[in-house]
């Protein structure tokens, strides 16, 4: 069944208003197209009839908020989406990153950590990893959870090993985890050099300088306005010939970044040149 | 009776990659409306689907990206999974989120937001498939006054989608795609 409309426009803008003087949680400048059919959405998968009974909850039962915030940013993922993106990381951009004594990457809205264990499998194929620290980052605490534990669905495996294999791996992808029933553990070595830590992009600020950010299907959530924001908060974080990677169907065209920044040929990654 | 619309929404699944091989070359050059195409397919290959038009019409053929304006007389088609929603300024909005009907792009939730943003001015046409995405999101454009077409079932490669839709209202019109084509270039 299609999911009818619970809240409307303007029912939507005082939420995320109240949210946000609440819980200084703020999404008044996520897209409104897409929150607002996730709150839909909200309302029919736990039943509230009205907007006022979705409002009452969230803003009255503070446990409920952390199933509104898992609900409004998405945290859908996979490993090695986008073989290509990765083929292009492993074959263009980490070797260059190679020639720094240390490599710092940023990866923001990591969600339950599916890119993080790929990237830090790139790091060691390419003999780097001893030397790299990833930020991996997300607004939501409870995938970060999720993904310091590095468990993943036995189902999904087959796609991810494709996935890997296309990306250009050459090893036996099922050396990086070890299976129990369900269920699939990446190897604890994999986590290593990775500092897990809730960020928000909306409102938090720079925290360090590194030579790679990658952040992807993150910025499609965003408004215009947002997303300049966090171009600029990029901007900041990102050393003199950085690196920036996006999700396969943004870009940074809309923003004063594209006057600086160099696409990598026909990649969705672009390199800060001053 | 017939309205002015400002966007075609299509929507197909198994067996419609074929009717729109047929379908674009034929589309007329000065169109006034956007065309908005959601056809489920394989990601993860390298190849765009928007190349692949590209040399058969005149018109602007491309993928869309976040954010793009939807211009009228431009064909789009809605990426390989991402839903694809419209915002009020006629601007895409791509989510990645969970698959709806086994399907993203699913077609039912392109329908929905075309038909919330351009109401009565919305147009849809469901082909050939083997779920029953879109038909829903049809019937939403139909109750929005906008204009409802199903790919025939009998001329349909796979006519579970069309049947569907026939299942749950009575939409506008029911088509073989000659008849299709011919409804296109006279809106
Ligand atoms: C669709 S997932 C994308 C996950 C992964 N990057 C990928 O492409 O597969 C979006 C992620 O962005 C996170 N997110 C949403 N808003 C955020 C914000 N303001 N700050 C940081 N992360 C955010 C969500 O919690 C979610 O984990």
């Amino acid at each position: 069944m299609m999911a009818p409309d619970i809240v409307g426009d303007e029912d939507l803008e005082q939420l995320l208003n109240e949210v946000a003087n609440v819980y200084g949680y703020d999404f008044t400048e996520y897209s409104k197209a897409s929150i607002k059919r996730r709150i839909n959405r909200i309302c029919l998968l736990d039943k509230h009839k009205s907007f006022a009974e979705l409002r009452y909850k969230v803003l009255n039962d503070q446990s409920y908020l952390s199933r509104f915030i898992e609900e409004v940013t998405v945290n859908v993922t996979e490993m090695y989406r986008d073989p290509f993106f990765y083929k292009a990381l492993r074959e263009k951009i980490i070797p260059k990153l190679g020639v720094n004594p240390y490599i710092k990457i940023w990866l923001a809205g990591c969600s339950t950590g599916e890119e993080v264990y790929s990237i830090s499998i790139l790091l060691h194929e390419a003999k780097l990893a001893h030397k790299a620290i990833i930020y991996a980052t997300d607004i939501n605490p409870t995938v970060l959870e999720k993904a310091k534990t590095g468990v993943f669905a036995i189902n999904q495996m087959k796609l991810y090993t494709e996935n890997y294999n296309n990306s250009g791996g050459s090893s036996d992808f099922s050396t990086y985890y070890s299976a129990n029933y369900d269920h699939v553990s990446f190897k604890e070595y994999l986590r290593k050099n990775v500092i897990f830590s809730t960020h928000n992009l909306a409102s938090d600020r720079s925290f360090n300088e590194f030579q790679l950010i990658i952040c992807r299907n993150v910025l499609i959530y965003f408004d215009k306005n947002l997303q300049d924001k966090v171009f600029n908060l990029f901007d900041a974080s990102l050393e003199k010939l950085g690196y920036l990677a996006l999700g396969s169907k943004e870009t940074i065209r809309f923003s004063h970044l594209n006057q600086t920044y160099k696409q990598v040929e026909k990649e969705k990654i672009w390199k800060k040149t001053r | 009776m017939k309205k002015v619309i400002e966007i075609l929404v299509i929507g197909g699944s198994a067996g419609s990659f074929e009717l729109l091989l047929k379908i674009i070359p034929r589309i007329k050059i000065d169109i006034k409306f956007v065309v908005l195409i959601v056809l489920h397919r394989k990601h993860n290959t390298n190849l765009s689907i928007s190349e692949l038009f590209r040399n058969k019409t005149p018109l602007p053929v491309l993928e869309c990206e976040d954010k793009d304006k939807l211009i009228p007389g431009s064909i789009y088609f809605a990426p390989a999974d991402y839903h694809l929603l419209i915002e009020k300024d006629r601007s895409v909005c791509l989510d990645y989120s969970e698959k709806e009907n086994y399907s993203r792009p699913s077609i039912d939730i392109t329908f929905k937001s075309a038909s919330d943003i351009y109401k009565e001015k919305a147009a849809a046409i469901l082909l050939s498939g083997a779920n029953k995405d879109g038909a829903e999101g049809l019937k939403h454009i139909y109750q929005n006054y906008g204009t409802t077409i199903v790919q025939n079932p009998n001329e349909a490669e796979i006519s579970t989608m069309p049947n569907e839709a026939l299942k749950i209202f009575n939409p506008q019109y029911v088509l073989k795609v000659e008849e299709i084509i011919d409804l296109i270039n006279n809106f």
